[in-house]
């Protein structure tokens, strides 16, 4: 449970570890270069508008200047009687549109109270006056005036041009209306991508040219902004150009606006082009480095998680063979000290042992020499004397079996065949299986690799698997199967008995000296432990799998050895001594 | 055939187990002396003659290998059975390389070491 806990927590980690080390980057240097694109591209885009805004300033400025510079010069030239005679107006008329294509409508002279006095032109305005009208009272206060766009009489958008012509010490206002189609066009050229549309302001705000059809201006924005806000084109110099966004509340859109002053500051060229639409390299930047920032934050969290799954994968498995490796070692070292204790015990109770039997010896040498009278006494005594040398014998060999299973150093290494020597112990152990009602069957995998080890210890852990196997069945018989194969690199033996199997209390202690299920005086608890002193010693493993009333099976795994030889000699070495 | 007895120097820090080896060999005709440690058997050696010695390996005083070796310094052709309780065949075989005749497993049994005695003390006399 903590153990899940525990890797889950690790995977976390690694995840943002790896997700905040590898994006942290990406979206600095995103941000980076992205803000100095954005600089340099707005630079660059603002200084182009502010160039062609200059430019359209300077026709328009141009356009009005020459429109009043004609009128100056011909009130200057002309006698006064051709402004008052219709005909001689409507020559004159005549003559400045030929010179300036349709860019006059009508030439007119208003009287000094604003009575029309004289019109030619192709509206029927009859005896009008324009006393109270707004450019009238601005005319009267300047030499040269040009008024703002204004329906007038006539009722269509228009603005007139008027100059100052005093006469009998009167001051007579020549007036020619300026074709706003004409003017119109001057500023309607001004167009970029969809959205970008030029257009001219009055000081209050109004509209002097008709923008392109779907251009939403912000008349109110627009009023405040560049008439009354701080660095308004009211005070900027006649040259100077003002840039400045500002989002429309009315669609939402954020335009980029560039202001420059005409007509002496009283009007205001507007050029107005969708943010979007004015930077659209910008966008598509943006939106790429946007797509490229999400694929690759997708990608390096994908990666993450399956890189972090991995290697959590790989450190579990790896603590689990660790934890396995921890309790083999643990019990091998267990077992190898229980060995060097045994080996101990066993050297103390040897010469004890040796002494026992030399004095059993002892006496069964004066009793043939001596002279007991009682035939029967003698009989006993001799029996008490065979009894103490066949437990004494006994004693020796399982103190050197003791001995043998701790012990340290090698006996000569040999290459044999296994399958060869497992034949032959299974054929040794014939007699004795059929005795207590056992089949031994061998399934010997052919070609097998040869193993390094001792002939005489192989032998000896063969036959206590066998001899155990045979134990096991020993009640009511059964099948004994000797196998070997080959398991990657190692040969494997495995002796399998249909016995009555290991109890799963016991599994874990059988390799122990001196544990057995035996009944007393039957094992002495050593075969085992011998043969995992025989396996351990060549570098092999030993393993067994059991369940209560289904057997068991020993299996053994032995590495190969070195470099495999003929069988001949190998058998030959196996054959019991 | 022989008939002088087989002198024989038993070297064994078992005071119990040579007491009753000695008894036993004795009763088979063997001059018998007991040392009951390495230095004790190596002034034993110098002060008499023997045809043959029985050496146990471990001893609280001395290695047996290492009496072995002054023993075959001393006397070159005695020959020298080891007794050793080890159970191991490296421990004979050290004995053997350091010039022991034979070796023997304690507890042993007494014919078997007579023979061995004898067989020795015969190959030393040819």
């Amino acid at each position: 449970m903590s153990d899940g806990h525990y890797y889950q927590s690790l995977r976390r980690s690694m995840v943002a570890w790896v997700v905040t080390v590898s994006l942290a980057p990406l979206l600095v240097c995103a941000a980076v270069l992205g803000h100095q694109f954005h600089t340099a591209y707005r630079a660059k885009v603002v200084a182009h508008l502010q160039e062609l805004v200059l430019k359209h300033k300077q026709n328009v400025d141009a356009f009005l200047h020459e429109s009043s510079a004609e009128m100056r010069v011909l009130t200057e030239l002309a006698p006064f009687s051709d402004f008052t005679d219709e005909r001689r107006l409507s020559a004159l008329l005549g003559t400045m549109q030929k010179e300036h294509g349709g860019m006059f409508v009508d030439l007119a002279l208003v009287g000094p109270e604003g009575g029309l006095l004289s019109y030619a032109g192709p509206f029927r305005l009859g005896r009008a006056d324009y006393a109270d009208s707004s450019w009238f009272k601005d005319a009267k206060t300047r030499d040269v005036t040009i008024s703002d766009v204004f329906l007038g009489l006539r009722g269509l958008p228009h603005f007139v041009v008027t100059v100052k012509c005093p006469h009998d010490g009167r001051d007579y206002l020549v007036r020619s209306t300026i074709d706003f189609a004409v003017f119109n066009r001057l500023v309607e050229n001004i167009a970029q991508g969809a959205t970008g549309q030029a257009f001219i302001v009055n000081a209050k705000g109004e509209l002097q040219t008709t923008p392109k059809k779907g251009v939403q201006v912000d008349v109110a924005f627009l009023r405040n902004k560049i008439w009354n806000g701080p660095g308004s084109a009211a005070e900027l110099a006649t040259d100077a150009v003002a840039v400045f966004n500002h989002e429309d509340p009315a669609t939402g859109r954020e335009a980029v606006y560039v202001v420059t002053p005409l007509k002496d500051g009283q009007w205001a060229l507007v050029y107005q082009q969708d943010v979007a639409d004015a930077f659209p390299s910008l966008y598509r930047a943006r939106l790429l480095a946007l797509a490229i920032v999400a694929v690759g934050g997708c990608g390096i969290l994908a990666a993450a998680i399956l890189l972090a799954r991995r290697m959590v994968g790989r450190i579990a498995s790896a603590d689990e063979e660790r934890d396995l490796l921890n309790d083999q070692v643990i019990e091998a070292g267990k077992l190898a000290s229980v060995g060097e204790l045994a080996a101990g015990i066993a050297h103390e109770i040897n010469n004890p042992v040796a002494i026992m039997m030399e004095e059993a010896g002892w006496i069964t040498d004066i009793l043939a020499d001596a002279d007991f009278s009682s035939a029967e006494n003698m009989t006993e005594m001799h029996r008490a004397l065979d009894q103490i040398r066949q437990q004494g014998t006994r004693c020796k060999e399982i103190t050197h079996k003791l001995l043998s299973f701790a012990r340290k150093t090698d006996s000569r290494l040999k290459e044999l065949d296994l399958n060869a020597l497992a034949a032959e112990m299974a054929e040794l152990s014939d007699k004795r299986a059929r005795y207590v009602n056992v089949r031994i069957k061998t399934n010997l995998a052919p070609n097998l690799p040869h193993v390094a080890g001792s002939p005489s210890e192989l032998q000896q852990l063969l036959l206590n698997l066998i001899n155990n196997a045979m134990d096991a069945m020993e009640r009511n018989g059964g099948d004994l199967t000797i196998a070997t194969r080959l398991v990657g690199d190692k040969v494997e033996l495995a002796v399998s008995d249909t016995g009555h199997g290991i109890p799963k209390a016991v599994i874990g202690r059988i390799f122990e000296p001196f544990f057995t299920t035996k009944a007393v005086g039957k094992g002495t608890g050593l075969g085992l432990s011998i043969c995992y002193g025989i396996v351990k010693k060549i570098g092999g493993e030993i393993t067994v799998e059991s369940a209560p009333e289904q057997g068991a099976t020993f299996r053994i795994s032995l590495p190969v050895a070195a470099c495999p030889e003929p069988a001949a000699d190998a058998a030959a070495t196996a054959s019991p001594s | 055939m022989n008939q002088s007895p087989l002198r024989l120097l038993l070297v064994d820090d078992e005071a119990g187990f040579t007491e009753v080896l000695g008894k036993r060999l004795r009763r088979r005709g063997i001059t018998v002396q007991v040392a009951q440690s390495g230095a004790n058997a190596l002034r034993i050696l110098r002060e008499n003659d023997f045809d043959a010695a029985v050496l146990d390996l471990k001893m609280v005083d001395m290695d047996g290998i290492e009496v072995l070796k002054i023993f075959k310094k001393m006397v070159p052709g005695l020959p020298v059975i080891m007794l050793t309780g080890h159970g191991s065949e490296e421990a004979a075989r050290d004995g053997l390389n350091a010039g022991a005749a034979d070796y023997l497993l304690k507890p042993c049994d007494i014919d078997e070491l007579l023979g061995k005695i004898t067989a020795a003390v015969a190959a030393a006399r040819s």
